[in-house]
């Protein structure tokens, strides 16, 4: 990057900011200013008032990661640039999008929830009254289960793929609101009751089928998102959310509940999120999103400019509770080290892992595994296609892999493997 | 080894520090309600018969839910052309959205998940045409219009012949070319892949 171009941009942004509050009151002041530069010719600035409080913050201007958005159409994605990002928490304006007929324009003040169906009291629900329940707040991954189906056909293996958009249908959030079995309670589920269709206020009224059992566990009608208000893009005013599930079915913009005794089969259940396997038959329900890790630096199209020491990165989530190893191979995967897993560990959520390297100039290929707690390790391609076939879709959490060149260029590298 | 003796000190962490919130193994919810919560908060209305009927629009594949109305494939031919065919294309394969019409099964993808090659049951394209199309005007098709569009994707499937005519029992009784090839998810976590 250009240093003295991108000091230039945020001193003027600063110096117009600093001109509007009336601090500077004349151009001359800020040539004067402009002539003052450290040693180096880098803009110092220590040497000018800051900009005073605002009301809503920005990002700084040399920081702008963006979603990656594929096309315009209503039913479509953009997804999270992971390799702009620290820690595990997906800022809320960069969570990844799916939506089904694009995203409606929801009054909160005029949103209803309405539950009825196999229970005692049918029941309609304001914004106000969700709001006045107690409520509890978690951090949960939400990964749709196309991610990464980009790098699971033998025949087309990219090497030019940025994480993002291999990936980043994955982020991490806070959220807010009430636990469903909470408000279940209030409905008064009658016996007989197994399952739940769940609707959203989308122009496509998107509607899964939900076993009754989660929706008694872990599920939350959220409102909440990093401390705000749920975006437009993630369900406003509400959303259904089910940890550790595949992300369309914690429908969005949630305004109707019905307990049933038996999946309707909605169209996203069926013809949509299932998959196809070797032989001729389509797993169906398939919810929850296995353990998987991502490397996100090193990535393509990232170079390294020296040898020497380099920390991967990555993040790594199990749908089945908790992530409890990473290991890291710069072999090819003849040979594994054990990664650091930042801690605290949550349940459902990412984990960011970190692995010391000292990469020698040489060729080398860089992958991650997890596993989780239940004992699952996050299988090879190759295995994935030997239970499933080669032609399913959905659910691909098979390990990645990145090649870096001798000149620290750096390129998708499964199809090294394969 | 050392890898793994530091990721057993942080679940030994981790699980102090959620066991306050009922994270722990062997609670019945990982979000116990208050001690001092009442056995009704009653936030919320009461939600009448109509009201319910108003948003109540799912079908199931025994048929619940469907209305009352019919239409046969030569009314439906003329509904989709209207409707269907600026998006699906003239004979439901050309796109540019969605292949609808193909009776191929998918082990010879890659292709298209069509409705005779893939789509378990009938009733379903009852219930996504009723609450999301077109696209542009979702919810302006009758329920006459409805069946009768359905009559004719069924009939461009070679699931039904050209005199056929759906309505709340025929469209439960059509038997979709894919319909027991679907199984249940039998992953079940642990080191077997699935």
């Amino acid at each position: 990057m250009d240093r003295s171009k991108l000091s230039r941009r945020t001193w003027l942004a600063t110096t117009s900011g600093v001109i509007a509050a009336g601090l500077l009151r004349t151009q001359a002041d800020a040539v004067r200013l402009e002539a003052q530069e450290t040693p180096e010719g880098l803009r110092d600035p220590s040497k000018v008032p800051g900009r005073p409080t605002s009301e809503v913050g920005a990002r700084a201007p040399g920081e702008q990661p963006r979603r990656l958005v594929r096309n315009q159409n209503l039913s479509s994605s953009s997804r999270t640039p992971l390799q702009d990002l620290n820690g595990t928490i997906t800022p809320a304006d960069l969570h990844f999008e799916r939506h089904h007929a694009g995203v409606p324009d929801i009054v909160a003040e005029d949103h209803e929830l309405l539950i009825h169906g196999i229970v005692d009291r049918p029941m309609v629900f304001r914004m106000a009254d969700l709001k006045r329940y107690p409520c509890v707040s978690q951090t949960y991954f939400l990964e749709c289960s196309g991610n990464g189906g980009g790098a699971y056909s033998r025949d087309r293996m990219p090497t030019d793929i940025t994480v993002q958009a291999l990936d980043g249908l994955l982020s991490t959030s806070e959220w807010t609101g009430v636990p469903l079995s909470w408000v279940l309670r209030e409905v008064g589920v009658r016996p007989g009751a197994s399952w739940m269709l769940a609707e959203g206020g989308d122009a496509a009224l998107m509607s899964r089928s939900v076993p009754l059992d989660k929706a008694m566990d872990d599920a939350l009608l959220a409102y909440g998102q990093n401390g705000e208000a749920i975006r437009p893009e993630q369900g406003y005013p509400l959303r259904l959310f089910l940890p550790g599930w595949e992300g369309n079915i914690s429908v969005k913009w949630l305004r109707r509940l019905e307990i049933t005794d038996r999946p309707t089969m909605t169209r996203d259940e069926t013809s949509k999120y299932t998959d196809p396997l070797r032989g001729g038959a389509a797993r169906q329900f398939s919810f929850v999103m296995d353990a998987k890790s991502v490397i996100t630096f090193p990535s393509y199209p990232y170079a390294l400019p020296d040898r020497g020491w380099w920390e991967i990165k990555g993040l790594a989530w199990t749908g089945r509770g908790r992530i409890t190893r990473i290991e890291v191979s710069t072999d090819g995967g003849r040979s594994w080290a054990d990664a650091q897993l930042q801690r605290p560990v949550l349940s459902k959520s990412t984990v960011r892992f970190r692995h010391l390297w000292e990469w020698n100039g040489g060729e080398a290929l860089v992958l991650s595994r997890a596993t989780d707690e239940t004992g699952y390790i996050q299988p090879t391609v190759h295995e994935l296609w030997d239970v499933r076939g080669e032609r399913t879709s959905y659910h691909q959490n098979h390990q990645r892999a990145w090649k870096v060149a001798s000149t620290g260029e750096v390129t998708f590298g499964l199809g090294d493997l394969v | 080894m050392k890898g793994l003796v530091a990721v057993s000190a942080s679940l030994i962490l981790v699980a102090c520090e959620m066991a306050g919130v009922g994270e722990g193994e062997g609670m019945e919810s990982p979000y116990p309600l208050p001690l001092d919560a009442p056995e009704r908060f009653s936030f919320g209305q009461d939600a009448s018969e109509d009201r319910i009927s108003l948003w109540d629009i799912d079908v199931r594949p025994d048929g619940e839910g469907l209305p009352q109305g019919s239409g046969t494939v030569q009314e439906g031919e003329a509904v989709y052309r209207t409707h269907c065919l600026v998006c699906h294309g003239p004979t439901g394969t050309e796109g540019p959205y969605h292949v609808l019409v193909g009776t191929a099964p998918w082990e010879e993808w890659p292709g298209s998940r069509t409705i005779g090659g893939y789509w378990p049951y009938a009733t379903t394209l009852y219930d996504f045409i009723r609450r999301a199309m077109p696209q542009l005007t979702p919810g302006i098709l009758t329920a006459d219009e409805t069946y009768a569009v359905v009559a004719y994707l069924l009939h461009l499937n070679g699931v039904v012949r050209d005199d056929a005519l759906m309505d709340a029992e025929a469209l439960p009784a059509v038997i979709m070319p894919a319909r027991d090839r679907f199984v249940a998810d039998d992953r079940r976590g642990g080191a077997e892949v699935r």
